[in-house]
């Protein structure tokens, strides 16, 4: 088969996604980790910070494949939304998809794109002055700075309870996103089932705990 | 020899008619250029023991007495098995019942009064034809494309039942062949996409020993069919297996991805 042909393959796409999509559950695992870290302990918190700030592995290599994989993941998403959604030009007068999906299945692009539209937001929070105070300003290595800018973040009750809507979509996005790209690299067995219980864990305890986090934050600052 | 005696309590059984009043709102369309549109139609006198399409088989008869043109709708066996009926009814494909056809709908399902929605099978690849009618010839093509085993027919056939195969793969096997290829996997579909139906096709023969020998060009070429007809893609929701009329199973998709990909590696 001819490359080209197997990269416009629905099968391809779909696996890519997957693919894409779980090495964003994989990042977003240690980035909750490391957040979490922040109730417990500053000091750890700063410490894991600096390191990750400063790592040239991190900031070189394993950053520009996270941003890769962020804008491959929402880029392809919506191309394939814009394909299936040609596949059907006249909708249904009368449709009952709760009858049998869940709305988290069938609404993947809106929680997409809230979630989306909150990492913008992040990375205007977070990244963006980070790489100014490091590589523009080029200010003096601080490592206990990170705790303090976090929790200056969380002083706002507008930007807390939008942190906390959004982490409700990316709950959504995970509670299907998650099993769903195991089934779409070919990854149904004996222990699916399993495999599903912590697919929907994770989909509950890492948003709700990024939420936990954001209001500790602002209810102790 | 004693006379045959019923133990059957007749005066248990109330069998008077429960005749019912609904109204139909069914799609209308002259033919596959015309513009189509959604015409109410009044029923009454429908029994909850007949079936869906026999409710449709009064309304043609009614129509047929005013004058009008009767809806055209698929059918043939009646008894779910040849997949021939198909109906978008009340937002489910076969209706809202569990592992059965339109055909084996029946309006005891439905209460007195109630509106009833039918529209035909919606998808790019699946164009209306008239009215409810809608072709389904990209699922014939995506089988000639890949949906057969190659069979010596020269005099010498051997008979299947001399390779010993598995129960389990014999039996997984049986279930993906169930498939009767209506088409309500592609229009539950949000996606319109086909691919519980390739895979159903695709799985019946992976796993028989039969299969193997073309198994690599089989998944392609159907996959690539499967495109080329203009389906969307799978986004896992899980909507076909359950309106599935016979019940195949996501582990049949999930199948066809790894044979897809493993097909993809020898190309």
């Amino acid at each position: 088969m001819a490359k080209s042909a197997l990269l416009k393959s629905s099968i391809a796409k779909k696996v890519a996604m997957a693919l894409s999509g779980l090495f964003l559950i994989l990042f977003l695992a240690q980035h909750f980790f490391i957040n979490s870290t922040s109730v417990f302990s500053p000091d750890t918190f700063n410490s894991i910070s600096h390191f990750m700030g400063n790592n040239p592995l991190v900031q070189f290599v394993i950053q520009p494949i996270l941003i890769v994989g962020v804008v491959f993941h929402f880029v392809m998403g919506i191309v394939l939304e814009i394909k299936n959604n040609s596949a059907r030009p006249i909708s249904y007068a009368k449709n009952n998809g709760a009858a049998n999906s869940t709305w988290a299945s069938r609404n993947m692009i809106i929680t997409g794109l809230v979630v989306l539209a909150f990492i913008v937001l992040h990375f205007y929070d977070f990244w963006v002055p980070e790489m100014v105070y490091k590589y523009v300003e080029v200010n003096p290595l601080d490592e206990n700075r990170y705790f303090a800018e976090l929790t200056h973040k969380f002083v706002s009750p507008v930007r807390t309870a939008i942190y906390c809507v959004s982490f409700v979509l990316l709950s959504l996005h995970l509670w299907h996103g998650f099993n769903s790209s195991f089934q779409s690299v070919g990854f149904n067995n004996k222990y699916s089932k399993s495999l599903h219980t912590l697919g929907y864990a994770f989909a509950i305890v890492v948003p709700f705990g990024f939420i936990f986090i954001a209001l500790f934050h602002y209810f102790n600052h | 020899m004693a006379p045959c005696q019923s133990t059957f309590d007749f005066r248990l059984y109330d069998f008077k008619t429960q005749n019912m009043k609904l109204t139909l709102k069914i799609w209308r369309q002259k033919d596959a250029k015309a513009t189509g549109k959604i015409v109410e139609y009044p029923i009454d006198g429908i029994e909850p023991d007949m079936s869906f399409l026999e409710m449709l088989d009064i309304l043609n008869d009614e129509l047929i007495v005013k004058g009008e043109d009767t809806v055209a709708f698929d059918h043939d066996c009646r008894e779910g098995i040849c997949g021939m009926c198909s109906l978008y009814i009340n937002g489910e494909a076969h209706g809202p019942d569990r592992l059965v056809t339109t055909c084996q709908l029946h309006m005891r399902k439905f209460k007195d009064g109630d509106t009833i929605f039918i529209e035909p099978f919606r998808a790019k690849a699946f164009p209306v034809i008239k009215d409810l009618v809608v072709d389904r010839g990209a699922f014939d093509r995506i089988q000639q494309s890949g949906g057969f085993v190659s069979v010596n027919t020269s005099g010498n056939t051997i008979d299947a039942n001399t390779i010993p195969i598995p129960k389990h793969d014999a039996d997984r096997a049986f279930d993906a062949a169930t498939c009767i290829g209506c088409g309500a996997c592609v229009a539950s579909c949000k996606n319109s996409s086909a691919m519980l139906f390739v895979a159903a096709k695709v799985s019946q023969f992976a796993l028989l020993p039969q299969g193997k020998v073309e198994a690599t060009d089989r998944v392609l070429n159907m996959v690539s069919q499967m495109d080329a007809e203009g389906f969307g893609n799978c986004t896992n929701t899980g909507a076909c297996e359950v309106e599935c009329p016979k019940g195949i199973s996501l582990e049949n998709i999930a199948r066809m991805n790894r044979e897809y990909l493993s097909a993809s590696l020898k190309g």
